[in-house]
């Protein structure tokens, strides 16, 4: 049995019939291993247990993290305590009762398993794809428990593993970067990545400043997954849009016929457990299907205020952020990079986004600059490299009707500003994108 | 629980670090939530555990562990040692440590009242009765508070004899209104954008007056919808004090880590624009602007005694009338560079191996006032409290949006702006900073939300500023 089960049930006990009450019991082991200069210098791993406990006494709410577990019942004690001294919460949308709870399988006993050596050996196959150039970057490996409990009688466990390269090569100031995220460890080719970075670096020599404007563009999934993070965070959040601060419509034609957006944490590709920190199971939500808003993300609190079922999103902090989609897919085409790029008179292809922050989170226009590879496309084909370049841009606006011309074959796990492992997006190439400023201001 | 340190230590050289060191650290939070005078969580959180470095050749090796117990202990320290090893496949130069004073220590926030002791029904009564004042502004439909408070304790013992502990205490909070547009929102927050944190206790909530500015602030963001937008153009602008110290932080803070410069950030964080060749060479901006790295300011939100790697706080320049002097660094990084460790390299918990962290970097006061400043500008923009940030990863290219803007023509501030924003390149819009307040303008800053490293941390830093003024900015910048 896992410990974080036992440790579950024994926190249940403890709190007995004083309140009501819900435990996630999370832990394992995380470890990291980043390399920059083309060597590991930073290694690291940790060991360890979390439990969260939130509970309600007489309609009065409390939650409390820790990681000691020499003193739960002190710590049980206390969160019921300080619990029964807050006002009532007149929001509070009681626990999620006994249900079932589909295993989505994304646990791989390797990565669980996988030691530093093993983590080395993939950053050694990056660093000898890029032969002169100076690599950067991590590889991680994950393995977690999750056991929930409640005292309305609902259990459910779950466990998962994930895996990343992540790396740029750097050659001449021209620098390019490549990812991967997988549940195994074996899925993840560190060579393959780090030639991907070492071919966008060398492409990236010689780089020219370009004037400013709106220019078409080919995306590579690594800007897409910023933008379906942006879409999902400020967009498809059940808190923001009942506060009025969401684009969306749900029921309106607000992107282009060709998207289809969903968060799905049962894909088989998907990373992490099958329920919520509340419990709920996790299941497939549709965002936009055929360019129209479907579904927004719920935990119990926001379900409740909206009168639909929470879709199982209630996750830490949701209470204050939101509930977030971030198991999402964003349907790919039958384009490959090479036709997009081809089908381009004159456009930039942009391999990453870089610090992407909000202006108006309703109107979701955000600024943000190319990074690791921006080229310039003329007559279908690559012919430059061009600086990184600043863009102030609606997100919602860049996907509208008639503005995506194509989506690409090649959708995959790629890192979103907030992280790895939470955005599985392709390629698109987009009518336009509105750049703000060069290299020189 | 120097003990645990010391097992730790021991396990990791019995499993042959050159050298190690330890932290046990036992920290706790409270972070309190009120949006519409309703409380949207009240979360505290304990975390208890011991993280080892260990030191082999070119790699630090580290594990950390819950458990807090002696042979947990040591036996994270023979895994940071066993990680540091496995490193050796990928190697590079061995990684030297500059040599500091080996210190037994103790080190205490000033404080006056726990934050701690103090009732969360006190706290939440107080950011209910702010959130009702914004409220009963015609247009306000979300007002919301946040108080957060840590109290943290850590144990440090190296192989080389270090034996610290350390108290810290820090405190903060805010709150923000927001009316909704058509297609827009607008907000504005107090004291600043995110809140302010210190170190100390709950006194630094109480000093800022959090009830008697609730109304000026909701009023301002119901203002700004019917606002003019802030035209496309090039002007002076002028930036309050914590827009200033946010500029500080993304494009002189951040850019004068020394990990950036030697490229150890480089697939994240980013680089530097900064070329230590150039270092007590480069202009970095104008002679009003002199900026120092301090951990020592009472007060401020990036205070200690000693950094995780003991090295005791301290002042350093990093820049002096316009000049680039200094940088950031820690032992390890400062040895590689030739440079003396400035004790600078903090971790976000017993899990998270210590970097270079800002501590408090600052602008020190010039001898202006805004209101000075604003008499002696003809045409430009002043702009308060931030809403956006954006720059690239050499720290040069930035855009900031700001929640408020009014014009200022002929010595006078005029009409309110909407969505101001303002964009430049780093050397040169420093090079334009041609006044400066001071006096009881210049506020220690705290920023709780500084992200960097893989895994992220997030580390508390301060930056102390005042009013500026900056000639010809471009203003204006919008989709």
């Amino acid at each position: 049995m896992s410990r974080t089960i036992e440790i579950a049930g024994h926190v249940l006990d403890h709190v007995g019939d004083r309140a009501e009450a819900e435990i996630v019991v999370s832990g394992g082991e995380s470890a990291l291993t980043r390399f920059a200069n083309s060597f590991i210098h930073q290694n690291v791993a940790d060991e360890g247990y979390e439990v969260a406990l939130r509970v309600a006494v007489d309609g009065r709410v409390n939650a409390a993290t820790t990681t000691s577990l020499e003193s739960l019942d002190n710590f049980v004690d206390d969160t019921i305590g300080v619990a029964s001294l807050q006002r009532v919460d007149e929001g509070w949308p009681g626990l999620t009762p006994p249900r079932d709870v589909v295993d989505p399988k994304h646990f791989d006993a390797a990565t669980a398993a996988a030691d530093p050596a093993e983590r080395a050996g993939k950053v050694a196959d990056f660093v000898a794809a890029g032969p002169g150039m100076r690599a950067a970057g991590y590889c991680e490996t994950v393995g977690h428990d999750v056991a929930f409990v409640n005292t309305a009688g609902h259990r459910a466990f779950g466990r998962y593993t994930r895996a990343s390269i992540d790396g740029i090569q750097q050659r001449n100031g021209a620098a390019g970067s490549g990812h991967a995220t997988s549940q195994r460890i074996g899925d993840i080719d560190g060579g393959a990545v780090g030639s991907l970075a070492a071919q966008r670096a060398n492409q990236g020599l010689d780089a020219f400043d370009l004037k400013p404007g709106e220019y078409e563009v080919v995306l590579a999934p690594e800007c897409v997954a910023t933008i379906a993070m942006f879409l999902s965070y400020y967009g498809f959040n059940g808190k923001h849009h009942a506060e009025g601060q969401s684009f969306a419509d749900v029921g309106a034609k607000q992107f282009d016929a060709s998207i289809n957006l969903y968060d799905d944490a049962t894909d088989s590709r998907a990373l992490g457990v099958g329920f919520d920190a509340e419990g709920t199971p996790r299941q497939r939500l549709d965002l936009v299907s055929g360019g129209v808003v479907k579904g927004l993300a719920h935990d119990r609190r926001t379900a409740a205020k909206a009168r639909v079922a929470p879709t199982g999103h209630g996750d830490p902090g949701s209470e204050v952020w939101g509930p977030l989609p971030t198991h999402v897919f964003l349907d790919g085409g039958d384009a490959s990079v090479e036709e997009m790029i081809a089908s381009v008179d004159r456009g930039l292809y942009v391999a990453t986004f870089n610090y992407c922050r909000v202006l108006d989170p309703k109107a979701l226009s955000v600024t943000g600059l190319t990074r690791n590879g921006t080229f310039m496309i003329e007559n279908g084909k690559i012919t430059g490299a061009v600086t990184n370049m600043r863009f102030t841009q609606s997100f919602v606006d860049a996907l509208d009707q008639g503005r995506v011309h194509a989506i690409g074959d090649d959708a995959r796990f790629a890192d979103s500003e907030f992280g790895p492992g939470m955005m599985y997006v392709p390629s698109l190439h987009l009518e336009g994108w509105n750049f703000t400023g060069g290299a020189g201001g | 629980m120097f003990d645990l340190a010391r097992a730790a230590v021991e396990g990791a050289l019995a499993a042959g670090a050159q050298y190690a060191d330890a932290r046990v650290v036992i920290s706790k939070n409270q972070s309190i939530a009120v949006l519409n005078q309703e409380p949207q969580s009240i979360d505290q959180a304990e975390h208890a555990g011991v993280g080892v470095r260990a030191l082999t050749g070119s790699a630090w090796g580290f594990y950390a562990t819950s458990d807090l117990t002696t042979a947990a202990a040591r036996r994270a320290g023979e895994q940071s040692a066993a990680i540091s090893h496995a490193s050796a496949s990928v190697p590079g130069p061995d990684m030297p440590l500059a040599d500091v004073a080996v210190t037994e220590g103790f080190y205490e926030t000033p404080s006056d009242e726990d934050p701690f002791s103090i009732p969360i029904s006190e706290k939440v009564d107080l950011l209910v009765a702010v959130t009702r004042t914004m409220q009963e502004v015609n247009g306000i439909a979300l007002a919301s508070g946040n108080l957060s408070f840590w109290d943290t304790n850590k144990w440090f013992v190296s192989s080389q004899g270090h034996r610290i502990h350390q108290h810290l205490v820090e405190s903060g909070g805010g709150y923000d209104a927001t009316a909704l547009g058509e297609n827009e929102t607008q907000r504005r927050s107090y004291p600043q954008s995110f809140g302010q944190y210190e170190t100390g206790g709950y006194e630094t909530v109480r000093k800022w007056d959090y009830l008697g500015n609730a109304g000026r602030v909701a009023e301002e963001a119901a203002a700004l919808l019917s606002a003019p937008e802030l035209e496309e153009g090039e002007k002076s602008l002028i930036l309050e004090g914590s827009q200033l110290a946010l500029q500080i932080h993304e494009s002189v803070g951040h850019a004068i880590e020394l990990d950036r410069i030697l490229g150890w950030e480089a697939a994240f964080a980013g680089t530097s624009h900064l070329d230590l060749e150039n270092l007590h060479t480069h202009k970095y901006g104008s002679p009003l602007m002199n900026i120092t790295a301090d951990a020592t300011l009472p007060g401020a939100l990036g205070t200690f005694g000693y950094d995780d790697e003991g090295t005791a706080a301290q002042r350093v320049d990093i820049v002096k009338e316009g000049t680039w002097v200094g940088v950031l660094s820690g032992r390890d990084s400062a040895s590689i560079a030739g440079l003396a460790p400035g004790g600078m390299v903090r971790a976000d918990g017993y899990n998270r191996l210590p970097m270079v962290r800002m501590t408090n970097v600052g602008i020190l006061p010039g001898d202006s006032s805004l209101e000075e400043i604003i008499a002696d500008t003809k045409d430009g923009v002043y702009m308060a409290t931030n809403r956006s940030w954006s720059i690239d990863d050499k720290r040069l290219n930035f855009q900031f949006g700001c929640e408020i803007g009014w014009e200022v023509k002929d010595g006078k501030l005029g009409r309110m702006v909407k969505n101001p924003t303002y964009t430049g390149i780093t050397p040169r819009f420093w090079g334009q900073l041609d006044k400066l307040a001071g006096g009881d303008e210049w506020i220690h800053w705290g920023t709780p939300n500084c992200g960097k490293g893989q895994p992220m941390q997030v580390a508390h830093t301060g930056h102390s500023a005042a009013p500026g003024r900056f000639a010809s900015v471009r203003l204006g910048v919008r989709a």
